[in-house]
């Protein structure tokens, strides 16, 4: 009988069988691959939604792989912020899914099979970090995620290809960061359980070995989030890619590292460590601030739009960890960072789904061949207006939401030049955002004729980008009216965050 | 000072394999070359987690009923089990890279990374 107590194993363990599915079926017939790919990621979605509900009104799944007792056995665990993580990476997958369809058939017509295979691989990867309550577990998913992005990435060839292997290079090195940190934890404690780990380190919060292995994560997850000094890697993969893999690389994939770090600093080491004994997360807010603001900067110098969009990804990746940075010293605690997961998959994703059509149309990178799109594109254009408007912070949208609560938790927290910082790279958003849509709306084509022959994209790529151009004001409102905050809550209150109030 | 690194040897080696590997994969052109420091700084890792797992005098961890309640030590099995797994992980990594490796010969005619840059801004900002 099935019950939602196995959940946690299944919804990773679909998208593994998923995988081979395809390679099998997808020797038969090439075109049954994207609907397998698309119905496993649907269903999943279906049983994420179930275990948000049964996490929020029962309680937290623990679920025991072979029925080993936790220290000893690998032990999946279902909290509020794996289940909002679950939900909103299953939503993004499932809608770059249904994109893909008539988009990879453009442009990787001989590799549909191949690509829905790696595809899963990618979910099945992101689900795995966000069930595993094993911090080993947790590495083997985070490579399983990232070895198949890299594919993932690589996969349009040429400039593609390079993108990828100083992906690859980098990514490697985090990885391996994070093996030797979760390898110092087990040399003082003996264990590998997360929770375990929560309960016999506080003895040991002295020990400079403890110490190293924060340290190893702290570095080694910056690499696979993209944080600040170590982004190099993030603006070829995010552009050179597939336009749906750019919007799960943006919003999903990095945000996943986010969760692996949140989750490690706070579920493994706690609140007590990174207060008292490590107390790394001022510096944290800095390194944040510094990255929304060079990130905006280099995405005002970009000419091609999905490099742009790449480095506005580096600024948001700054808006998630100012969150996390101040999330110690506040009353909201996680609630903004959180939040900013969310709100920049919608609006990301839109924004790269949107970038992919102008490719999949006419072959369109650069910014300055959009002149006349405003008309050719009506609908396709309207959705980037909105999600655009969205990253700008215009209320009640997502990015408005994201603001409000980032500058409400930097006022708490005395610190009025993050409040500052906010506004300017506000600005600079403000500033390159225009310079797509003057080009998409006011300036036309009837001087040199340079105005581009093109008509919309076909139905199930432009469904996507409207339903996620709408949600980008939906879900605005629906923070708004504080309908999730009672989650977000329930995250903080799991992490002894945000009780100061 | 001396003996603090001959009683710790085995972190030692770890650590210098580990740096050699570093050192490769930053400072190498060679895209082959950074991909032989990649697995040199996993191999490294890999060593120190295997001499963790290691009790000098400890016998394989077999447990039968013979032996039980004898006074015997065993070696902890579970660092070996763990790598196993990441030996797993880094093979995977290997082959992507590799496989990379190959089309980008391919694509470009070269593995040196400056050669690729330098084919790269002779294209221009093509993103083809």
């Amino acid at each position: 009988m099935l019950s939602i107590e196995q959940f946690p194993l299944l919804i990773v363990v679909i998208s593994l069988l998923s995988a081979f599915t395809i390679l099998i079926l997808g020797w038969l017939n090439e075109k049954l691959a994207c609907y397998i790919s698309i119905v496993t990621v649907l269903v999943q979605f279906v049983m994420s939604i179930f275990v948000l509900n049964h996490v929020l009104t029962i309680g937290t799944i623990h679920y025991w792989l072979g029925g080993w007792m936790p220290p000893w056995g690998i032990e999946y665990v279902i909290d509020p912020m794996s289940a909002y993580m679950l939900v909103t990476l299953l939503f993004l997958g499932l809608v770059c899914a249904i994109y893909s369809k008539r988009n990879i058939e453009h442009e990787l017509p001989r590799k549909l099979v191949s690509f829905y295979t790696a595809y899963q691989l990618l979910i099945a990867g992101l689900c795995g970090v966000v069930v595993t309550g094993d911090i080993f577990n947790m590495f083997v998913f985070i490579e399983i995620m990232s070895i198949s992005s890299y594919a993932l990435i690589a996969s349009r060839g040429k400039i593609a290809l390079k993108a990828s292997f100083t992906y690859l290079v980098m990514g490697s090195i985090g990885a391996c960061f994070f093996l030797l940190g979760v390898g110092f934890l087990y040399s003082v404690t003996g264990s590998l359980n997360m929770h375990d780990l929560s309960v016999l380190l506080p003895l040991l919060y002295e020990n400079k070995v403890v110490q190293a292995a924060f340290v190893f994560f702290i570095v080694g997850l910056a690499i696979k989030m993209a944080l600040f000094p170590l982004h190099t890697w993030l603006p070829d993969a995010h552009a050179f890619a597939p336009a749906e893999i750019s919007a799960m690389l943006s919003g999903i994939i990095v945000a996943v590292s986010t969760y692996a770090f949140i989750r490690v600093t706070f579920s493994v080491f706690t609140l007590k460590f990174i207060t008292m004994y490590l107390p790394i997360f001022d510096i944290l807010c800095w390194v944040s601030v510094i990255a929304m603001l060079y990130g905006s900067v280099l995405a005002i110098t970009q000419t091609n739009l999905k490099r742009m969009l790449a480095y506005s990804s580096v600024a948001n990746m700054g808006y998630i960890m100012l969150g996390v940075g101040l999330s110690t010293s506040t009353s909201l605690g996680l609630t903004p960072a959180l939040m900013h997961i969310l709100n920049h998959a919608v609006m990301k994703g839109c924004l790269f789904m949107v970038a992919g059509a102008f490719i999949y149309k006419a072959d369109l990178w650069e910014i300055e061949d959009f002149r006349g799109l405003g008309r050719k594109m009506p609908y396709t254009t309207f959705a980037f207006i909105l999600a655009a408007l969205a990253m700008v912070g215009m209320p009640p949208s997502v990015g408005f939401v994201t603001k409000l609560y980032l500058i409400i938790a930097c006022m708490e927290a005395g610190q009025f030049i993050f409040v500052v910082a906010i506004f300017a790279s506000t600005l600079l958003i403000v500033y390159y955002f225009w310079r797509v849509i003057e080009y998409m709306y006011i300036r036309t084509g009837d001087k040199d004729d340079k105005e581009v022959e093109v008509d919309e994209v076909p139905v199930s790529m432009l469904i996507p980008i409207l339903i996620l151009g709408v949600l980008c004001f939906i879900i605005g409102i629906v923070w708004l009216i504080d309908i999730p905050l009672p989650m977000m809550d329930a995250v903080n209150s799991l992490f002894g965050l945000g009780g100061m109030s | 000072m001396i003996d603090l690194i001959l009683a710790k040897y085995n972190y030692w080696t770890f650590i210098i394999l580990m740096l050699i590997g570093f050192y490769a994969m930053i400072a190498k052109d060679n895209l082959i070359k950074k991909v032989i420091g990649l697995s040199i700084f996993q191999t490294a890792i890999f060593l120190f987690y295997i001499s963790l797992g290691d009790i000098s005098g400890g016998t394989a961890p077999i447990v039968s009923e013979e032996i039980i309640g004898k006074g015997y030590i065993y070696v902890n099995p579970l660092p070996h089990v763990l790598i196993l797994t990441a030996i797993v992980v880094a093979v995977a990594t290997l082959a992507v890279a590799l496989a990379l490796i190959i089309r980008i010969y391919e694509e470009y005619g070269t593995i040196e990374e400056e050669e690729i840059l330098k084919i790269e801004r002779e294209r221009g900002t093509s993103c083809q």
